[in-house]
């Protein structure tokens, strides 16, 4: 075998004065980067393939290790950086196509950072939420064009307009679409239940709903992609709405791939399909080509569920991002939603995550402000989803027009994921994205859920303040209301088309 | 009485039960000292045993019906009638290890430098155990059995 030319991408350090050769550094890599070596009475590590994951420093009991980012030190290039040379070793030795996971890690600039939010100074009161209430309750679904009143005998009114259906959630904030199969069943669990616990929706993603998790049916959204992978009328039925996935932000245009070995007997039951057969969702879906076909979609799944619940259309911010929601909306969609290039996966091809697809910022903003100028933006509700980090950048998203949006990396975040954007390899050693039975204990669901919760109650409470801050009382007051957002650093033209003004303006 | 419970579908063999018992135990009650300077005299009294992706970790039950009691010859095995708690007095042990040969979870270990029996004693010293302590997945909890 020639020699392999790609380097170590982490060092491991380990403290020899704090070691004890307790081995569970040994026992929790599953990239067998650490071995105890009895004669003497060492542990050592293979730093090849180390991927940075944390676990081993986590969890070492008296702080010995360290694992420290190691660029090979090629020499200094401003084009050909380790990184890209790296690439390069690989593909000549594999002549495979580059993979990662999570989301893209190349892009430079946040636009959220160069957006920044107002707050009541003398001229209108800001709100103590500690004392005030304040409402984040949101409504998904289609909104009435006008709302008629019936009036009784002694005047009394009652609602004469057929309001379509909708999801109440207690804060604008759910869990983006991951499948069992792309995570682990306990971390499956894990979502669902927190979402149950606080008042919002998990989404079960393309791999169907297990029959365990039929009891969190009502805190589920459920999705029907090209795979159709579990879609039958049960799986609609028990949901509270269907989600029809087009695209994901990650790899937008391109469809996915759950491996053979990964399809054990409960995700067999689950997806629908045998036992260690690879699960592969088409790029497109093969029965929509235009609008009228998705159309038929929306109004077949409409007509399954009994017109009971919203149906939504998950599409990945593209270039003609407005014209497109616009069309999914007369096609008669209830809920649309983004995803912005910076979107989450469990493996996409290096450069399609990378390069292809627009911030989640501008085809908010256009996407939004197309519904308004054609009179259809209470036909639908939309959600932002794709890179979402904090609960400025919620705020910012419902500011800039988005209704509610979907959390993905963050919630995995708040499960231990320590982003070493390795899930292709079926071997988190977190339990998030694996099937290994030996990996996928180490994620304790009842963990998982209060963990989650805390962190929709840490978000929940910031956006109070934030809105608080503005003198909002309600998130409906925030949501579209672009005059609370100033850019900073941007162009006359990036400003444009988010429709805010500059800083001082 | 309190007992500690293994959920086995939340242990992931790390093991760090065993290396906190041993520090629980051990005089310095320091981390690295422990294991530095102490270990050989002293073992943990949780062993987690595994078979593939399955383990758990095991300690005295505290049996109602102690199998320990009844073969100890000296009378260093007690359980109290109050707490329920099975004790283990390493005064009068001689280190026959009879307990070990009779404990039906194998959860008696030997303590070769003392020669004497060690022992889960539900870390009275401190009032929570330092394996549920410690575990980083609450596989172990207390619960309370009413029996």
């Amino acid at each position: 075998m020639s020699k392999r030319l790609v380097q170590a991408e982490f060092n491991v350090e380990r403290d020899p004065e704090r070691c004890i050769q307790c081995q569970v550094c040994v026992r929790q890599c599953s990239n067998q980067v650490h071995a105890y070596d009895a004669e003497s009475d060492q542990v050592t590590c293979d730093e090849a393939s180390c991927v940075g994951c944390q676990r081993c420093a986590t969890l070492c009991p008296t702080n010995a290790l360290t694992i420290k980012k190691a660029p090979p030190e090629f020499a200094p290039d401003n084009n050909w950086t380790s990184d890209v040379i790296q690439n390069i070793y690989r593909q000549a030795e594999t002549g495979g196509v580059l993979l990662s996971a999570m989301g893209n890690d190349t892009a430079k600039v946040s636009w959220w950072d160069n957006i920044l939010l107002n707050a009541s100074q003398v001229t209108n009161p800001s709100i103590d939420p500690l004392r005030e209430p304040m409402e984040l309750t949101t409504f998904l679904g289609a909104k009435p064009n006008a709302v008629e009143l019936n009036f009784d005998d002694q005047g009394g009114p009652s609602l004469a307009t057929k309001l379509a259906p909708q999801l109440v959630l207690s804060t604008p904030i759910m869990f983006s679409a991951m499948s069992y199969g792309a995570i682990s069943y306990n971390a499956f669990e894990s979502l669902a239940r927190a979402a149950g616990q606080y008042g919002t929706f998990a989404n079960s993603g393309e791999g169907g709903l297990h029959k365990d998790f039929w009891p969190h049916g009502p805190n589920m959204i459920v999705q029907v992609a090209s795979g159709r992978f579990g879609v039958d009328i049960d799986y609609l039925k028990v949901a509270a709405a269907v989600e029809i996935k087009i695209g994901q932000g990650a790899k937008p245009g391109i469809g996915g791939h759950l491996p053979g070995e990964k399809v054990d007997e409960r995700i067999s039951q689950t997806r629908m399909i045998p036992v260690g057969s690879d699960a592969i969702s088409p790029a497109p879906h093969h029965d929509i080509y235009s609008i009228e076909d998705l159309r038929q979609l929306i109004y077949s799944l409409k007509e399954a569920t009994r017109y009971q619940k919203p149906i939504s259309v998950k599409i990945a911010a593209v270039h003609n991002v407005a014209a497109i929601a616009s069309g999914i909306v007369r096609a008669g969609a209830d809920i649309v939603a983004i995803d912005g290039y910076k979107g989450g996966t469990g493996a996409a091809p290096t450069m399609i995550r990378n390069n292809v697809g627009i911030p989640i910022e501008f085809a908010l903003a256009a996407v939004d402000d197309r519904l308004r100028q054609e009179g259809i933006r209470n036909q639908a509700s939309v959600v932002a989803c794709g890179g979402f980090r904090s609960s400025a950048d919620v705020v910012k998203a419902i500011a800039l027009g988005a209704d509610a949006v979907y959390i993905g990396t963050a919630a995995l975040v708040a499960l231990g994921c320590h982003l070493c954007q390795k899930c292709y390899t079926g071997k988190c050693n977190w339990g998030i994205a694996t099937q290994d039975p030996y990996l996928t204990r180490r994620l304790n669901p009842e963990i998982g859920a209060r963990r989650l919760v805390n962190l929709l109650r840490g978000w929940s409470h910031e956006i109070k303040e934030m809105m608080g801050g503005m003198g909002i009382n309600a998130i409906e007051s925030l949501r579209g209301n672009r005059e609370h957002l100033r850019g900073v650093g941007l162009s006359d033209r990036e400003l444009s088309i988010l429709g805010i003004k500059a800083a001082g303006e | 009485m309190k007992r500690i419970v293994a959920k086995e579908e939340y242990c992931m063999n790390c093991r760090l039960c065993e290396v906190y018992c041993l520090v629980s135990h051990s005089r310095s009650k320091d981390l690295i000292k422990a294991f530095r300077q102490e270990r050989g005299e002293i073992v943990p009294r949780i062993t987690v045993e595994r078979l593939g992706p399955v383990s758990f970790a095991v300690q005295c039950r505290h049996c109602d019906e102690p199998a320990c009691v009844e073969a100890c010859m000296t009378g260093a095995l007690h359980r109290d009638p109050a707490t329920g708690e099975v004790t283990h007095d390493p005064q009068r042990c001689v280190g026959c290890w009879m307990c070990v040969m009779v404990c039906p979870t194998g959860a008696i270990r030997r303590d070769r430098n003392g020669h004497v029996a060690a022992k889960c004693d539900l870390c009275l010293e401190t009032g929570t155990p330092a394996c549920v302590a410690n575990c980083p997945n609450e596989a172990l909890v207390i619960e309370e059995d009413n029996d």
